[in-house]
């Protein structure tokens, strides 16, 4: 049938058997996703449109997590905008202060989306549940709009780029550099309007969490969506965190693809991707002196439990630089609540960090974290852009945990093994 | 859906930023946010559009985040509709969803030249080059959000 995976959910859910690349088809949604800055913007939408009613109360996600806790009274009244909507619809995965999370890693986690679905979210980072096998794609407030009243997006059915993986990843290598290895290759319009969908042996030997954060940043090469097959692994992340049933679509044997690349995943490097574009990425060959003076673990991208792991590694009796503000933000209340049950909430303070409760916070330079002139700060997060985590003239590198962890420790950018060896 | 204009030309990457400056984002009017349209790349551009007129550019058209108020400023400016090699994805779809109509298209097309859209057969004529192309034409349920002014306008009706 020459489809690819996302096509073949893309079919599935526009009730056709067979979708060609370019086709522009209209869809039903299993989950339809909005943050306290994108959600107010729709909900406005919303209410002009005097639509008669939402599609589902339980198919739309409303996360308060960009400048929540409220950073100022703008924000306070945007989450209260939402937060009465919230409670006139009866929504009911509406996530405000106290169960909220990124919401990237907060939905995976509540169970809300499993493989198979269709999911839209007025955030360009939806594209991460491709780590689970479902179709996730960012898109605008309007869509989001006419999501929550009719169930319903188009989509313009992409063409694909395949990532053929073999082999496993080194110590100190992680899902962040498998893609910021991808984006340096292609660039960030690399796979403007396509798919990204990663196959081979090498998945297997990715945990899912790898697979979350290599799916996060599909928007940083201009992707659709990226997406990965469901396997074990999957069905297992699955059915510890929903009772929803998966359903399983695997791409054709004669699919179509645009390019298809081979990557070794036993030859990736850990990697830094340089101010201001995540595609500017360098390894630790051409990485010189270059002094920090913040390092932020969390976000979207890697603020799961398993990036604090790594993290606490290198800063297991150890202490952060004096002049490093080393700020450890944990995605979700859950893995907040692991860390802190686990002791590495303690390791953490005690190396001298600190440990916040989850937002978005720095990532998109909205409070917690922001940088003055000058000031150059390694990030777990996903973009680099100029200004992105405060003043124009600041700079961002993005990395993986450990990585951000060792720096942290020294005072500029460091690999790991200079610490504790390979 | 047919329609005709003269030409406003712009290169490559064109970036919602230079559409609608951050600056201005504090208000979601329209009329406030066209008074701003291409000010960071054309300071003349909102003197000299007319009503009717159609931008043309480059690839990668509309890049950058995923602002509506992008669509909304040059719809609002007068632009009839936006002719480019590429658009960003997700511009392509804002444009659509806020209805400003856009049509991929890298045949030869320059400042000043009158063009005629005709969105059902998907022909675009170069009238001052006398020139004839071809784009692919939305499906009709696409063309409805477009005629009918943005998605939400065009579902309301259909339900
Ligand atoms: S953590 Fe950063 S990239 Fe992720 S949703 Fe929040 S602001 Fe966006």
């Amino acid at each position: 049938m020459k489809m690819t995976m996302t096509q073949k959910i893309l079919a599935a859910h526009s009730g056709k058997s067979f979708i060609d690349k370019g086709e522009l088809i209209m869809a039903e949604l299993d989950l339809v996703l909005g943050n306290d800055i994108t959600s107010p913007v729709a909900i406005n939408e919303y209410r002009k449109a005097e639509c008669a009613n939402i599609f589902d109360c339980g198919k739309i996600a409303l996360v308060m997590d960009h400048f929540t806790p409220n950073k100022d009274i703008k924000a306070a009244e945007q989450t209260k905008l939402v937060r009465e909507f919230a409670d006139e619809k009866k929504i009911v995965n509406f996530f405000d202060v106290g169960e909220m999370g990124v919401e990237h890693a907060l939905l995976p986690e509540k169970g809300l989306v499993v493989a198979g679905d269709l999911v839209i979210g007025a955030d360009s980072h939806t594209c991460t549940y491709g780590a689970l096998g479902a179709f996730s794609t960012g898109v605008g407030s309007t869509d989001m709009a006419s999501g929550m009243a009719y169930g319903k997006a188009w989509f313009k059915v992409p063409s694909a780029i395949k990532f053929n993986l073999t082999g496993s990843l080194n110590k100190w290598v992680s899902g962040k550099d498998v893609i910021l290895h991808i984006i340096g290759m292609i660039g960030v319009d690399g796979a403007l309007y396509k798919s990204m969908e990663f196959s081979g042996s090498g998945v297997k030997n990715l945990t899912i969490d790898d697979r979350f954060t290599i799916c996060n940043m599909a928007i940083e090469a201009g992707a659709k969506n990226g997406i990965f097959p469901v396997d074990e692994q999957t069905l297992q992340y699955i059915s510890d965190h929903s009772d929803r049933k998966p359903v399983i679509y695997e791409a054709d044997p004669d699919a179509e693809y645009d390019r298809i690349f081979d990557i070794d995943l036993s030859a990736v490097e850990a990697t830094v991707a340089y101010p201001h574009l995540p595609s500017n990425t360098k390894t630790f060959k051409d990485i010189g002196d270059v002094a920090i003076n913040q390092v932020v673990i969390g976000s979207c991208t890697n603020g799961r439990y398993s990036d604090f792991v790594a993290a606490a590694e290198i800063l297991k009796g150890r202490k952060v630089n004096k002049r490093v503000r080393t700020l450890i933000i944990p995605a979700t209340q859950k893995i907040y609540l692991d860390i802190m049950e686990s002791g590495l909430a303690k390791l953490f303070v005690e190396a001298g960090c600190i440990v916040s409760t989850p937002t978005c916070g720095p990532c998109l330079g909205g409070h917690m974290g922001i940088l003055a002139k000058g000031e150059r700060c390694m990030a777990t997060t996903n973009r680099n852009f100029v200004g992105r985590m405060g003043h124009p003239e600041s700079e961002v590198y993005l990395c993986n945990p450990a990585v951000a962890a060792a720096s942290a420790v020294t005072g500029k950018i460091t690999h790991p093994s200079e610490l504790l060896g390979n | 859906m047919k329609i005709s204009g003269n030409v406003i030309k712009y290169g490559d990457n064109v970036d919602t930023d230079v559409i609608i400056p951050a600056r201005y984002l504090n208000s979601s009017n329209p009329k406030e946010l066209a008074e701003h349209c291409m000010e960071d790349l054309d300071k003349t551009f909102v003197k000299r559009v007319k009503q009717g007129d159609i931008m043309v550019a480059g690839n990668n058209f509309g890049c950058g985040s995923s602002r509506e108020h992008a669509p909304i400023a040059i719809k609002e400016s007068g632009i009839a509709c936006v002719i480019a090699n590429s658009f960003a994805r997700i511009f392509y779809r804002n444009a659509i969803n806020t209805g400003l109509a856009i049509v991929e298209y890298g045949g030869e097309i320059d400042e000043g030249d009158m063009v005629e859209v005709d969105f059902a057969s998907g022909k675009i004529f170069n009238l001052t080059k006398n020139i004839e192309g071809n784009f692919p034409p939305f499906p009709p349920f696409l063309q409805n959000i477009i005629e009918k002014g943005g998605l939400l306008a065009s579902l309301k009706e259909n339900k």
